[in-house]
């Protein structure tokens, strides 16, 4: 029982082939056996989105994902997002706006910030909170985090415009 | 905390998912969303000897229209019915309550069967498939079965799944011009389970409420129907003085349990609460149309 499996995952556009422990899950797995560590764990089943991840370009939590749930798919994690500059405004935005101090939620928040962005380019303040109201940061930032994000809505649609 | 160690197997059919049930019978969990499975083995809640992840089975991630009714296969996740327009156009109720649940990374990963199948009570799927006269379809090795929502949820995350059965998808009576339905809950936080939710569904004869349907969430142990207000509110205008009624009706008839943090007279009240907000809202939306 449980013995390891074999999967073949792209992980921020490099192919892995790997043997995991079913019971292993995706942001153990990036940290542990791929070295990645701004993805992080909280709370650990699933309220608190500092494991938000990226699966086939939707975010999910990592802590309730399974490593051998994502066979087959291209799995994107903060490191792969930074590097990829697809998200540089929205960090420089974090940081014009003080919206890190202790910075361990940062990595989720970006991820989840990252899908409302595409996904919702004319959100409201209010759609803004409620949309990241699925991460949480103790050192209370939500204020700075929800301007970062609003700004950098705004920013856009403004290039969109130009 | 870290899950206890199992197995893992994806199979390629029902027939195989059917097979392994049987062989592993209470010591296999079904695998699709995992947005609670994998919270509850992380937790060393359940201990199960092996997961049978079903997303291989792609039949059953569909949203179809079939005669008279809105099919929606048990792998469509939360985020897929968020944005359908199947859904927006034949089930609307669906739409508007499924920014309710969690949060969107959990809702790209949870599916409509694991909900349905886990039967929390708390939960927005099932309180809405009862509101909505909606049928489970469940398949075993012995074939197909449909129940009645209403049916289905029997106690508390207990419903009338047997043994080596699965929920496949559900069935929705496709809502018509005459339809008009909505949902609301509260919650001390956006995404947190709700003290309380509604969701109603009316069938109209122009201003006259000919049959309204009342769904509630969290407050017992299954998804409940307010049939007696129901029966009031049926036939008649849903001006301010029947939805006064119907609210001291809704207060008579319901027997919350409470929770960590609200006593049953909250919920009660937060019941009516929300009970008034909604069926003022169909008035007026009736009302506009008839003028």
């Amino acid at each position: 029982m449980s013995s390891t499996q074999m999967i073949t995952v792209t992980v921020n556009g490099q192919d892995r082939c790997c043997h995991v422990e079913p019971r292993t899950h995706l942001v153990d797995f990036v940290r542990n056996d791929l070295g990645l560590k701004g993805s992080h764990l909280g709370c650990e089943h699933g309220v608190c989105g500092a494991c938000t991840v990226e699966v086939d370009g939707r975010i999910v939590r990592g802590c309730l994902t399974l490593a051998v749930q994502t066979e087959g798919c291209r799995v994107r994690t903060i490191e792969g997002l930074s590097d990829d500059g697809d998200v540089r405004d929205l960090q420089e935005s974090f940081v014009r706006n003080n919206a890190l101090q202790c910075g361990f939620c940062t990595p989720g928040m970006v991820m989840a910030a990252k899908e409302l962005l595409e996904t919702r380019p004319n959100a409201t303040r209010a759609e803004v909170r409620e949309w990241m109201s699925g991460n949480f940061c103790r050192c209370t930032g939500y204020h700075a985090i929800v301007d970062a994000v609003c700004e950098t809505l705004a920013e856009r649609a403004k290039k969109r415009a130009a | 905390m870290k899950a206890p160690a199992f197995d893992y197997v994806k199979p390629r059919s029902l027939a195989e998912v059917f097979d392994l049930m049987a062989r592993y019978g209470d010591d296999a969990r079904i695998l699709a969303g995992g947005q609670t499975l994998m919270a509850t083995l992380n937790m060393r809640l359940s201990d199960p000897k092996i997961l049978i992840d079903i997303t291989r089975l792609q039949d059953l991630s569909r949203i179809e229209v079939r005669p008279g009714v809105l099919h929606i296969g048990a792998l469509v996740t939360h985020t897929a019915i968020e944005s359908s327009a199947l859904v927006a156009e034949h089930a609307p109720l669906l739409a508007a309550a499924a920014p309710h649940i969690a949060h969107r990374a959990i809702r790209n990963s949870g599916t409509w069967g694991g909900s349905i199948a886990y039967g929390d009570p708390a939960a927005e799927w099932p309180c809405c498939l009862v509101a909505l006269d909606g049928t489970v379809v469940v398949q075993g090795h012995g074939g197909q079965r449909r129940v009645k929502a209403t049916d289905f949820f029997q106690d508390l995350y207990t419903t009338d799944l047997k043994p080596g059965e699965i929920v496949v998808g559900s069935e929705i009576p496709v809502m018509t011009r005459n339809h008009w339905c909505a949902f609301d809950e509260l919650a001390r936080r956006h995404g947190d389970y709700a003290v309380a939710g509604l969701a109603v569904v009316a069938e109209f004869d122009g201003t006259t409420a000919r049959k309204v349907n009342l769904g509630l969430l969290g407050m017992g142990v299954i998804p409940l129907r307010a049939p007696r207000t129901e029966a009031l509110l049926a036939g008649k205008v849903l001006d301010a003085g029947t939805i006064e009624i119907a609210a001291a009706s809704l207060k008579a008839e319901l027997d919350p349990l409470p929770d960590l943090t609200h006593g049953a007279d909250t919920k009660r009240h937060l019941a009516t609460v929300l009970m008034r907000r909604l069926l003022s809202a169909a008035h007026a939306s009736r009302a506009a149309l008839a003028i």
